[in-house]
């Protein structure tokens, strides 16, 4: 922002903007543009520089080879189950958590807080913590790529924040007068108040979770186990394409053009599923970001 | 008088207890989690002072000080390491404001529909893992047939193998980043935006005032506690950088400029077993992380009145 462009009349800054926007728009989309189409076209073409945009000579090898990997189905079905399994253990121990912290009253409620947010300020690092699961027996198990990580200060205190604010201290008030017991509201009056948050928070860590390589790199030995994202990383970082689909042995140059296909198929293949999903619940991602930000 | 108070106030507490005792059997399992995830390794972060045996475990292996800081304050690989560490977040930190920029850049477009597109497009990187923004990373950037060095070839230069030269990978690391984060980072200035009160503009309009000193006078000034508070929190992990897609990228060539403190950890504790050593690495990360988050939350608060506490 120049000194001297305050005198830019308003007309010509909205031209400058509307167009900037939409270079930067370009940039941003280009790159999955370019992925989709090189993964159903010819890989020469690719690897030539002849396709830049739209596909060229167009061919489903590459998801054919990707849809024939057991890795990729293993990885998909383990990725689903460890999201799945992960995302319903985060909001089992968020929510009554955060619930019984939004409450007024409880005795200590101060040093829980202190308690949870001196988590977010140090940690014991990344050698104690993988001890910890070491000792407790966990490696190699489910476990180590769902416990870990579970519930951090944030979520806690931002779906206290939510139902601080959503949940009358009256309401709650009448039911325990009733005598309703804290389970029961918590039940049957905060729970159902809450989808907003339980949206929020469940697709905020079901995406980590989706796209977590680094916990399973480390706790997880048995291949049989592997996450969708390990898989992929021997295939896109570490150039490594396991054959498994037998049968043809292919030249050298026919591999070499196959493993170029195969990377771009799957990575619309392991990418789809959120990509796909997210604009329908923007909404959501949204609001947890604001939640997040407001400052109490 | 002493032991009475003392009685009733023990008679309180048990009541508040039994009162809300339903209210303590659902913070249970976070508490739990917390203790065991959090704070056992909080403790275990000990074997940073001592010579850890398995064996012995944590508590009976002798301590020995501050030797493994020693060795790492002295090692050939801390001041690369160190310095690293502090170019690659020192350049994030000086991309910071191209979110907020896109912000008040969007804030502005007259059309909902646009906008609204816009939007949802650039939001799109923030939901691609990191072994894929990595994988295509390396497609794009291929020596020799990345596009970027078609486009190359195309004007007249040399390929470039950028993966492998030390020269490229802050750019390559940095930049890719502000690619995934740019429009979801957006997000936070957009709704402190959408809070500045229409009569002001309107105000402000009337009085003359062309877009660009409405966004120097009452955008910038609306949204300047979040981008106090989102600066300081970054400023909270310079330490740690994005040491997750920092390890996917490195490689032996490109180690020179691509191996940071935490990648560093990772390596010589969990490959080479050097639990000790590793866990002090990973203290002095810490600490440093701490030290900077207090003072410049310190600092935040005595210039700006802004601050995170």
């Amino acid at each position: 922002m120049g000194r001297n462009s305050h005198g830019i009349p308003d007309k010509t800054f909205d031209i400058i903007n509307n167009f900037l926007v939409f270079i930067i728009t370009l940039i941003v989309v280009y790159p999955f543009v370019f992925v989709v189409s090189a993964s159903i076209s010819d890989p020469m073409a690719v690897s030539t520089g002849k396709m830049w945009l739209w596909p060229v000579d167009i061919t489903f090898n590459g998801y054919r080879k990707v849809f024939a990997n057991d890795n990729i189905w293993i990885g998909y079905r383990n990725t689903i189950f460890y999201t799945l399994l992960g995302t319903a253990m985060h909001l089992a121990v968020l929510l009554p958590m955060s619930y019984a912290l939004s409450r007024k009253g409880v005795m200590g409620k101060k040093f829980i807080q202190w308690f949870v947010l001196f988590t977010m300020m140090f940690s014991g690092g990344l050698i104690p913590t993988y001890l910890v699961v070491k000792n407790l027996g966990m490696l190699n198990t489910v476990w180590s790529v769902t416990i870990p990580g579970l519930v951090g200060a944030w979520s806690i205190l931002v779906t206290k924040s939510f139902f601080e604010a959503n949940v009358p201290e009256e309401l709650v008030e009448v039911a325990r007068i009733d005598g309703a017991s804290d389970f029961l509201i918590f039940r049957k009056i905060a729970l159902p108040l809450s989808k907003p948050i339980i949206a929020v928070m469940g697709l905020f860590h079901g995406v980590s979770m989706w796209n977590q390589y680094f916990k399973a790199m480390i706790y997880l030995s048995d291949r049989k186990k592997y996450p969708l994202q390990l898989f992929l990383r021997e295939i896109l970082v570490i150039n490594q394409v396991t054959e498994e689909a037998g049968g043809v042995i292919e030249s050298l140059m026919e591999q070499v053009k196959t493993a170029a296909q195969i990377k771009y198929a799957v990575i619309i293949v392991s990418s789809l599923p959120l990509l796909l999903i997210y604009p329908f619940v923007q909404k959501y991602f949204v609001q947890g970001t604001l939640i997040g930000s407001i400052k109490e | 008088m002493v032991v009475e108070q003392n009685a009733s106030k023990w008679q309180e507490f048990k009541k508040g207890f039994v009162k809300n005792w339903q209210l303590y059997v659902l913070m249970l399992p976070a508490i739990t989690y917390l203790f065991i995830f959090c704070y056992i390794p909080m403790y275990g972060v000990q074997i940073a002072f001592k010579d850890f045996y398995a064996n012995l475990g944590i508590i009976k292996s002798p301590w020995i000080g501050l030797e493994h800081f020693r060795r790492f304050f002295r090692s050939y690989y801390f001041g690369r390491l160190l310095k690293n560490t502090v170019m690659l977040s020192g350049y994030g930190l000086l991309l910071f404001p191209l979110s907020i920029i896109f912000a008040l850049m969007l804030h502005e477009l007259k059309n909902e529909k646009y906008k609204k597109t816009v939007q949802t497009l650039t939001y799109a990187p923030h939901f691609i893992s990191t072994v894929v923004l990595v994988g295509m990373i390396k497609i794009f950037l291929d020596y020799p047939d990345g596009l970027f060095n078609h486009v190359a070839v195309a004007l007249g230069r040399k390929p470039t193998s950028f993966l492998t030269d030390p020269q490229w990978f802050r750019h390559i690391y940095v930049w890719s980043g502000k690619w995934k984060s740019l429009g979801w980072g957006t997000i936070v200035y957009l709704a402190a935006l959408s809070g500045v009160n229409p009569e002001l503009i309107e105000a402000a309009k009337i009085d003359g005032a062309t877009t660009m000193q409405r966004i120097r006078y009452i955008n910038i000034p609306t949204i300047w506690p979040t981008v106090v508070v989102l600066f300081i929190l970054q400023i909270g992990n310079f330490m740690s950088v994005g040491f997750e897609k920092v390890l996917l990228l490195q490689n032996n060539l490109n180690a020179e400029t691509a191996d940071v403190i935490q990648t560093f950890v990772y390596r010589t504790g969990l490959l080479q077993g050097q639990f000790d050593f590793a866990a002090a690495v990973g203290l002095f990360d810490s600490v440093v992380n701490i030290i900077l988050l207090v003072s410049f939350n310190y600092f935040a608060r005595r210039t700006s009145e802004h601050s995170l506490w």
